[in-house]
């Protein structure tokens, strides 16, 4: 194994038309489900495939060879549901027209004992005699949202954003796209590695850091095989391009699950932190963690310092927040006394003068996002959690379902609290973009009523709506994790 | 498991690569470790020491505290009789006896997937127990020797302590890093085992120490 050139995986996710090859007729089929998947949603390159008996499928011509396809068809991926047996003529014949990616979902390989072993090593032996860049055996598939592609045999297709996923388990790759179809932060491009035969994770980290349209990486890992290699390409990617790392086989118990999973060889666990530390590596301690904090690399500015002020329309949201910072990384910010005294100025004395600053009901229409900017913008502050955000349209809700509602001026308060809950949502997105810091947005509400006017807001600007202000908290640290990586390694600040 | 420096050796290829050990003589008998004790100063430890011997302190081979000449001859005459023929050559280790109210343990490590690492860790009795251990892949830097003490999950333990002085961070530092130096300088040692690294007056100095060869 080597490093691969970055423009080899252009063919992967930016084909210029695609051969699926095994393709059924049966709906149940990986097969048809693959081509199904590519062509519904909304690929532009053209589609072809081949099987067995040959007819349409899904107004798609089959060949029943390569040889057959068009003289004039330009193919650069292939995506293959054959049986193992064929894989070797196919992979022969589609370099031959051309084609010089190979997405290979087959099982029957490395997690078949020893005789799929031995055919996954000569599979990868062909690949590279052909050129070919292969992924798999035994993966579930490529998404790439830049070209519209959705060559999976799993669902969902998530929306275009800015995460590149990179899994050893197929499934996880689903997991994290259906957290960025629930989240509406999206993905660029989405790979289940399978065996990870030829192209490993580290491969694909190392082409999302050269990617324009990836900001972070996202990865599930069992085991690493080369783990000195992992260690020093994934440091090297982490000085341009943040990483985030959730690991299966962390406990005993895991570890011999992921044995019989992957294959994965045992480490101490303390090694695997310790290197993720020192390469400056995120890492998440379950999946949704794991995509929460890559959402918030994707979506926010990295912090300058641990410094955080918490905004909050109510007092119990701010204390608990203020634990969860101060076992965390992070910062609790002393407020400034000149931050105090402006802030003295929009709200009525019974605020909190403190930090959390909780203006204890004496928000008025533009004080919320008034008093963002203040905190926002004062250089003793390197981020902001902002709490209570949906409740007067939760509100709204309940008046809008009433028997009363229109009437009663119901529908003028409800339409004007939806409009002050996206305004406040709003002007979060947009302090954070004035100021160049992180502003976070936290409500139960973004799972619990995604539909309230806030975290619905909150969505719309493109940033995640946390559930809670824990989990704000911990996205936050790995963002803190990774500033203070860089300005350590990387930028000769030692502050 | 490959071949073993006994402590003598340990500690003086540990102490060449910047890790403060505690001074010692090896001496064949029972007037020759009188006499090196009575150079050192008193109270003194003595342990029996030989290429065979790992387990010193499970096999009763350490003498702690010994305060005088006669606690030193009558020890000396103890340990010589307790060693047995798997024990090869023995000879006796004196040392002064250093006392600090906290241990580290330090070391060097191979995993089976990311190969050589440094280890630092809570020591004492309770380690074991107490697990509160951090890694890193050799070679370390000073960034990485501070954030290793950082991420102990003991900090307190690090601070002021019962009227002992806080830590001396540069120190665990500087050892750490003397540490992976030897690692990549030295391929042939698989492990190293520095166990206590005692924390005397705030200084770590360590007391005790085992390297093995592998193969490389």
């Amino acid at each position: 194994m080597g490093t691969i050139a970055p423009d080899a995986f252009q063919a992967l996710f930016e084909p210029r038309g695609v051969l699926v090859a095994g393709v059924s007729g049966h709906p149940g089929k990986f097969g048809f489900v693959a081509l199904h998947n590519i062509i519904t949603q909304g690929y532009a390159g053209t589609v072809y495939g081949t099987n067995l008996e040959g007819g349409e499928v899904l107004g798609v011509q089959m060949v029943t060879s390569v040889e057959d396809l068009p003289a004039d068809a330009v193919i650069d991926l292939v995506f293959v549901c054959t049986p193992a047996s064929a894989n070797v003529g196919l992979l022969r014949a589609c370099a031959a027209r051309g084609v010089r990616a190979a997405f290979v979902t087959s099982g029957g390989y490395g997690e078949a004992g020893p005789e799929g072993k031995a055919a996954e090593a000569e599979l990868v032996q062909l690949a590279d005699e052909l050129g070919l860049l292969l992924v798999g055996p035994n993966g579930q598939g490529v998404v790439s949202t830049p070209a519209s592609l959705c060559a999976q045999i799993v669902a969902p297709f998530p929306p275009p954003g800015a995460i590149g996923i990179a899994s050893q388990s197929g499934n996880f790759v689903s997991s994290f796209q259906n957290l960025a179809v629930s989240s509406g932060v999206g993905v660029s491009r989405a790979v289940s590695a399978g065996n990870a035969a030829a192209v490993t994770v580290a491969d694909l980290l190392e082409s999302y850091a050269g990617d324009s349209a990836t900001r972070v990486g996202l990865a599930y890992v069992e085991g690493i095989e080369h783990g000195r290699e992992f260690y020093e390409r994934v440091r090297a990617v982490t000085a341009t391009m943040p990483v985030v790392v959730v690991k299966g086989g962390a406990t005993g118990g895991g570890a011999r699950a992921a044995s019989s999973h992957t294959g994965a060889l045992a480490t101490d666990d303390r090694v695997f932190d310790g290197m993720c530390h020192q390469a400056g590596v995120c890492r998440a301690a379950t999946i949704e963690e794991a995509f929460e904090a890559a959402a918030t690399f994707a979506t926010q500015p990295l912090p300058r310092g641990p410094r955080v002020g918490v905004v909050t329309t109510a007092g119990g949201w701010g204390v608990v927040t203020a634990d969860a910072i101060s076992r965390s990384d992070l910062e609790l910010v002393e407020l400034p006394p000149d931050l105090l005294a402006r802030i003295d100025e929009l709200l009525p004395p019974r605020w909190s003068r403190n930090n959390p600053i909780d203006m204890a009901g004496g928000e008025t229409r533009d004080t919320i996002p008034a008093v963002l900017e203040l905190v926002a913008s004062h250089d003793d502050v390197d981020a902001v959690i902002y709490l209570g955000l949906g409740i007067q349209s939760n509100q709204a809700r309940l008046m809008r379902d009433g028997r009363f509602f229109p009437d009663h001026g119901l529908e003028r308060i409800v339409a004007y609290h939806e409009r002050q809950d996206a305004r406040f949502a709003q002007a979060a997105a947009d302090v954070s973009a004035a100021t160049g810091k992180p502003v976070l947005t936290a409500t139960e509400l973004a799972v619990t009523d995604p539909t309230n006017a806030g975290p619905a807001a909150v969505r719309a600007s493109g940033r995640l709506c946390y559930p809670s202000s824990n989990r704000a908290v911990t996205a936050l640290a790995h963002l803190w994790r990774h500033a203070r990586h860089r300005q350590l390694r990387h930028e000769g600040s030692a502050a | 498991m490959g071949r073993v420096l006994n402590e003598h050796d340990s500690k003086q290829l540990v102490a060449e690569h910047g890790v403060p050990v505690v001074e010692d003589r090896l001496v064949p008998d029972a007037s020759a470790a009188v006499g090196a004790a009575d150079e050192l100063g008193y109270p003194v430890v003595l342990k029996l020491s030989g290429d065979g011997i790992a387990h010193k302190t499970e096999r009763g081979l350490v003498r702690l505290s010994l305060k005088n000449a006669g606690d030193v001859e009558r020890a000396a005459g103890e340990l010589l009789a307790a060693a047995t023929p798997d024990d090869g050559q023995v000879a006796l280790l004196v040392a002064p006896m250093v006392s600090g109210n906290r241990e580290l343990i330090a070391g060097v490590h191979q995993d089976p997937q990311f190969g050589p690492c440094v280890m630092l860790g809570i020591g004492g009795v309770l380690a074991e127990a107490t697990a509160d251990v951090v890694f890193r892949l050799v070679p370390i830097d000073v960034v990485d020797a501070e954030a290793m003490i950082d991420e102990l999950t003991a900090q307190p333990l690090l601070g002021e302590v019962r009227g002992e002085p806080a830590v001396d961070r540069a120190a665990i530092a500087a050892a750490l890093l003397g540490l992976s130096q030897l690692a990549q300088q030295r391929p042939d040692v698989s492990s190293v085992d520095v166990n206590p690294l005692v924390v005397a007056d705030g200084r770590p100095v360590a007391v005790d120490a085992l390297v093995e060869l592998g193969d490389a």
